[in-house]
């Protein structure tokens, strides 16, 4: 795409979300808006691990468990200071620091692949458990009891910061997780054009080789995963505010979930974990009012036909689609793969080293 | 006294169920790189067999020891047919694949079976010792997994079938070229471990009851085991269920079920953070 048809494509995107951020609670029912906050808090859920799986290569098992912490922080905190300014941080740092902590633990032991998702695995369920077996006057933090099984029903919703007279209605709860999303996309965008975000890039394609090149990819690797707690985090302090904090906050349902919306919307891509998610949850809710029909099944059989038929999610294919439509392939072009790997990669993501990789080994193949 | 020997059982029956519900897991793992998650309903899939044949009036012991193997494992020869011989080589692939397939399954249960829990009364009573009692079907559990694991040692070990088993484990390529259908083993090893895992929830099931869900409990720990353990399969799941299985039941007994539960999670945590191989990584090198 040349770059003044990118820069519409910017504005005109700009435009559509601010439509939808200001123009849904118009349309919709207060209900609908309120689950319509709940998709959203779950895109942003999403969005994190989008961000630490799809450019970071860590496939993190236990997401749900920064947003738990996230919801459970702000719940705690929000109760027993009265006002919730400070829980919003507050249910920010934690999780990020849980994140620093467990992440520390795991790339400075160099632990890799399926080990690292059993661990991030462990660390949810060891959450699960405790926050189950909380019921009971013993667990009390201050004013907060953690209730157990049935988690804490009164979750207070979100003030203006430092006015707790001023408590937000479901509106401005909307308003807040839509413009949220929309300014961690932005803002994931723009980290993946850093340095920074290179390098995490880099990384993920070989890490070997970045290291070689004089980075501690440990660092990069801790860097992106304590952003991606505080992420979740913030998904959490939404979703306590749409329904309330519960131990299944930490379930392996949710983690389940948030890696099929990764693999269906496509791995390596933004935009598409965050429509999957919000399509697949609308789906699943409608399927949840059918007679006799378990939306477990709808799920398993749409992750196990991604895997097999469309393993680079949606976003890939819809770009290979639309490229494709715009410049048909010319058959007697002389290796025609790399290029449109780049431009694909042009698109999407910043140039990589994965496509950089790819390059020498095209060139070569290219000559006669 | 009475109290040291019954918690000595305790440990060594916990230890066996861990061994139990891991080996299926373990022999996938260990011999084709497969993560099967789908692993936790397999065992629920061994519980209702058991529990529907019983009702068909076929004798318990038949249900639990042949029905129960037989109808898991020819569902996971389907399952390696149509699904998971796309997927070789691809670990994360496979991962969410059987994940899919873990949320098919306990879906199509709820739908079939309906959300409640069932349940066949376990056989043979109680042995008294001293002022305690203790079941004595988890007595007979430990010794069936005993067997199994000894005969699993035994087919690997001694059978030209397990020859060929651990010929394809160590080196595909060299199995192949030598004119082996590695494509067969698969087949065959992940049935034989969808029939082990189908063994475990059918014995399983006298003690905890069915549920359409039951397999989330059992497929995290199993997981656990069985990467703490490492590649080797009847050595690594055995170390593993042994050291994870005992510190749960202490930890059980000194503090609450629920603190024993995090031990053990925590104990793999840590395991791993020092052995990132697994126990077999390091030790037992040339064990099975």
């Amino acid at each position: 795409m040349t770059a003044p048809l990118k820069a519409v494509g910017w504005v005109a995107g700009l435009a559509l979300s601010v439509a939808a951020v200001f123009g849904l609670p118009h349309v919709l029912e207060l209900f609908t808006l309120i689950n319509a906050t709940i998709y959203v808090s779950m895109a942003i859920l999403t969005l994190s691990l989008a961000l630490i799986w799809g450019y970071g290569g860590i496939l993190c098992f236990g997401q749900a468990a920064f947003f738990g912490l996230g919801g459970y922080t702000y719940a705690i905190c929000a109760i027993n200071f009265g006002d919730s300014t400070w829980a919003i941080v507050l249910a920010m740092v934690l999780p990020a620091l849980v994140a620093a902590l467990v992440g520390y633990f795991i790339f400075w032991g160099r632990i890799g692949d399926v080990y690292l998702g059993v661990i991030t695995l462990t660390m949810t369920l060891i959450f699960l458990k405790f926050f189950n077996a909380t019921a009971g006057d013993a667990y009390k933090i201050g004013r907060a009891a953690l209730g157990g099984f049935n988690g804490i029903p009164s979750t207070p919703p979100l003030n203006l910061p430092w006015d707790v007279g001023t408590q937000l209605a479901p509106e401005d709860i909307w308003y807040i997780a839509a413009s949220l999303l929309v300014i961690l996309y932005a803002g994931s965008r723009w980290l993946l054009t850093t340095a920074f975000g290179r390098v995490v890039v880099s990384i993920r394609e070989n890490e070997k080789r970045s290291e070689l090149l004089g980075y501690d990819v440990r660092r990069y690797k801790l860097g992106i995963f304590t952003i991606g707690g505080a992420i979740a985090g913030m998904a959490g302090i939404l979703f306590a505010n749409c329904v309330f904090v519960s131990p299944t906050m930490f379930s392996l349902f949710y983690n389940a979930q948030v890696i099929i919306w990764v693999t269906v919307g496509g791995l390596g891509t933004l935009l598409g974990p965050i429509a999957g998610s919000i399509a697949l949850q609308m789906i699943v809710a409608k399927l949840g009012t059918l007679q006799g029909l378990d939306p477990n099944v709808v799920l398993g059989a749409i992750l196990i036909v991604f895997v097999l038929l469309v393993p680079k999610g949606l976003q890939p294919v819809l770009q290979d689609w639309w490229d494709r439509l715009r410049e048909p392939r010319q058959p007697a072009m002389p290796a025609p793969a790399p290029a449109s790997t780049l431009r694909s990669a042009g698109i999407e993501r910043p140039l990589t080293s994965a496509t950089t990789a790819h390059q020498p080994a095209a060139n070569a193949a290219s000559r006669p | 006294m009475d109290l040291v020997v019954i918690i000595i059982l305790q440990v060594i029956a916990a230890v066996a169920s861990l061994a139990l519900v891991s080996v299926g897991l373990a022999v996938i793992f260990g011999m084709m790189r497969v993560i099967n998650l789908a692993h936790g309903e397999f065992i629920m899939l061994g519980g209702y067999a058991v529990i529907y044949a019983t009702r068909w009036g076929v004798n318990l012991w038949v249900a639990m020891l042949l029905v129960a193997p037989l109808f898991v494992g020819v569902v996971g020869i389907v399952v390696e047919r149509t699904v998971i011989r796309f997927l070789y080589g691809r670990m994360i692939d496979t991962m969410l694949a059987t994940w899919g397939l873990s949320l098919l399954l306990i879906g199509a249960a709820t739908m079939i079976f309906g959300n409640t829990t069932t349940g066949v009364s376990a056989p043979l009573g109680s042995v008294t010792i001293g002022q305690y009692q203790t079941s004595l079907y988890e007595l007979v559990l430990v010794v069936i997994v005993v067997a199994v694991l000894g005969g699993l040692m035994a087919i690997l070990r001694l059978t030209k079938a397990g020859l060929i088993a651990r010929a394809t484990m160590q080196n595909p390529a060299m199995a192949a070229s030598l004119g082996i259908s590695t494509n067969t083993v698969y087949m065959v090893t992940f049935g034989a471990g969808a029939a082990l895992s189908g063994l475990a929830g059918a014995l399983i099931a006298p003690l905890s009851g069915v549920l359409p869900t039951m397999g989330v409990a059992y497929v995290a720990k199993a997981f656990i085991t069985v990467i703490s353990g490492g590649s080797a399969i009847i050595a690594g799941t055995l170390s593993a269920s042994m050291l994870l299985g005992s510190l749960n039941t202490l930890a059980t007994f000194v503090a609450t079920p629920v603190v024993g539960e995090i031990t053990l999670l925590f104990a793999a945590i840590v395991l791993l953070r020092i052995l990132p191989q697994g126990i077999t990584g390091r030790f037992f090198r040339r064990a099975l």
